[in-house]
């Protein structure tokens, strides 16, 4: 079953298309990179896909709820209510984190499942709980984001992301302001979220990581989806643009 | 006369002027907010009006304001005005020029949130009222206090503008004094209770800083 499915996406900034008639679905379980140069519209798609930027044209839906639909050419988006409770669909882990520095680790995970999604105190606490110690982190539930490292900043932001429970998760270079090793420790983390059958997007530099976690990857260029393919497919392409891409990089594999 | 009993006399006064000067604060903290809403709506007319308010507020001089607000329902409306009127139109006229410079402030701190907190707060499902009262206005309150601090220390010595329509507020009285005595030592002793005044306020704004940068 589709838990996202967006179609014949367009998006336009100031009359310059960005994303030419993208195609995107993701099945349950299903990990999915995205890959490709930088501008090429990834983050875009990714925040068209999480409301934080509406489509031009373009039809957006999450399991059996349409956010969007493509009407004469333009998207039409559902009403507020609607488009609060597609929120509580997906969950976006960003490459700078954006906790909340005035408040602790625990109440950076707590307060929205708590506030927004009106669950019990004591059951969120302990969702809370049981996800920072599978992150290593169950000593920094008092701490501050000030007071913690990137790499430990970036998995409070992912706990944070799973104790809303989403159907789907999307990271956007959740690496790239990590140092290598930081880099590692994440990487490790989405790992082991893959084995537990979470639904994944995930926009990346990290050709090897995609090719060992994705069930498909996505090779976009200048606002178009180049190639879609497992990832074995994908170091093998014969697509001239992919090769040149990846040719980096397929002498490291 | 002594200079005890100079600062006796102005007791009444300076009761006054601490009372023009919480009042202003207490209207203008919270109107200076709905100003600073207004002025950033996504309505370009609302964002004009509110704009075209702040400038005319911040453009003009307080003692100007005051004089409008104390004088106008009589030149414009011939509404007879009477002596108590004078404490409610300082209240008001000081209320919404402070209001104004507060809104430039807050929308100042609003904007120097990262826009990314919004964003992470609008994917966790938090609207914008519980966006701006949970995530934004705790972190914009710290770094708003230094611009208040400036404002409230400027309002503690605007209060003696109150003067201009007679409004019987320590400076006034201090002016009466220093006439009727021929003598320096009131003004000396109102520059002691303004100076002593602003010396707490910064005291205290640096404690409420302090305060409020428990997390970094
Ligand atoms: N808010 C915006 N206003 C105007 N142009 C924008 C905006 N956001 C992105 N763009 C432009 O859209 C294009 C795609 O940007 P996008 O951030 O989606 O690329 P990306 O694939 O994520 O790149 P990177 O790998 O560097 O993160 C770029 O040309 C960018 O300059
Ligand atoms: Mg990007």
């Amino acid at each position: 079953m589709a838990v996202l499915e967006m179609k014949h996406l367009k998006k336009d900034f100031d009359n310059t298309p960005v994303l030419k008639d993208i195609n995107l679905t993701v099945n349950e379980g299903e990990v999915v990179s995205i890959i490709g140069p930088s501008g090429s519209g990834k983050t875009t798609l990714l925040r068209c896909a999480t409301l934080l930027e509406k489509m031009d044209d373009g039809s957006l839906q999450y399991l059996d709820d349409t956010i969007a639909k493509s009407v004469n050419g333009k998207s039409v988006y559902e009403n507020k209510k609607a488009l609060r409770k597609a929120t509580s669909y997906y969950g976006l882990v960003f490459q700078n984190f954006n906790l909340f520095p005035h408040y602790s680790v625990l109440k950076n995970i707590t307060e929205a499942p708590i506030l927004t999604q009106k669950r019990d105190k004591n059951e969120v606490n302990e969702q809370a709980m049981s996800l920072l110690s599978k992150m290593g982190l169950e000593d920094k539930a008092d701490a501050f984001p000030g007071q913690l490292s990137g790499g430990q900043k970036q998995r409070v932001s992912i706990a944070r992301a799973l104790c809303m429970n989403p159907k789907i998760l999307f990271f956007d270079e959740p690496t790239s302001a990590l140092d290598p090793e930081l880099t590692l420790e994440i990487l490790a983390v989405i790992k082991k979220l893959a084995a537990t059958n979470m639904t994944m997007v995930i926009v990346t530099h990290e050709m090897l990581f995609a090719k060992e976690v994705s069930d498909r990857m996505i090779f976009m260029d200048q606002g178009v989806v180049v190639e879609e393919t497992t990832p074995e497919n994908m170091f093998h392409s014969d697509n001239k643009r992919t090769q040149e891409f990846l040719g980096k990089y397929t002498d490291l594999l | 006369m002594s200079f005890l009993e100079i600062c006796r006399q102005l007791l009444p006064g300076m009761g006054i002027t601490l009372q023009i000067f919480f009042i202003t604060l207490l209207f203008s903290i919270p109107l200076g907010l709905a100003i600073a809403i207004g002025r950033m709506s996504r309505f370009k007319i609302v964002s004009w009006i509110f704009r075209l308010y702040i400038d005319i507020m911040r453009g003009t001089p307080l003692m100007l304001q005051l004089l409008v607000v104390y004088f106008g329902p009589y030149y414009m409306f011939g509404i007879n005005i009477s002596s108590s009127y004078r404490g409610i139109a300082v209240m008001i006229a000081f209320s919404i020029n402070y209001a104004a410079y507060f809104a430039e402030i807050y929308r100042a701190g609003i904007n120097s949130i990262d826009k990314g907190q919004w964003e992470a707060a609008y994917i966790l499902g938090y609207n914008k009222v519980q966006t701006f009262a949970k995530i934004i206005l705790p972190q914009m309150k710290k770094r708003i206090i230094p611009p208040m601090t400036n404002e409230m220390v400027t309002l503690v010595k605007d209060t003696s503008l109150a003067f201009s329509i007679a409004y019987a507020e320590m400076f006034t009285e201090a002016k009466r004094i220093a006439s009727a005595q021929t003598s320096m030592m009131p003004f000396v002793a109102a520059a002691l209770f303004y100076f002593s005044f602003n010396a707490i306020i910064s005291l205290l704004s640096n404690k409420v800083e302090k305060k409020l940068s428990y997390y970094d």
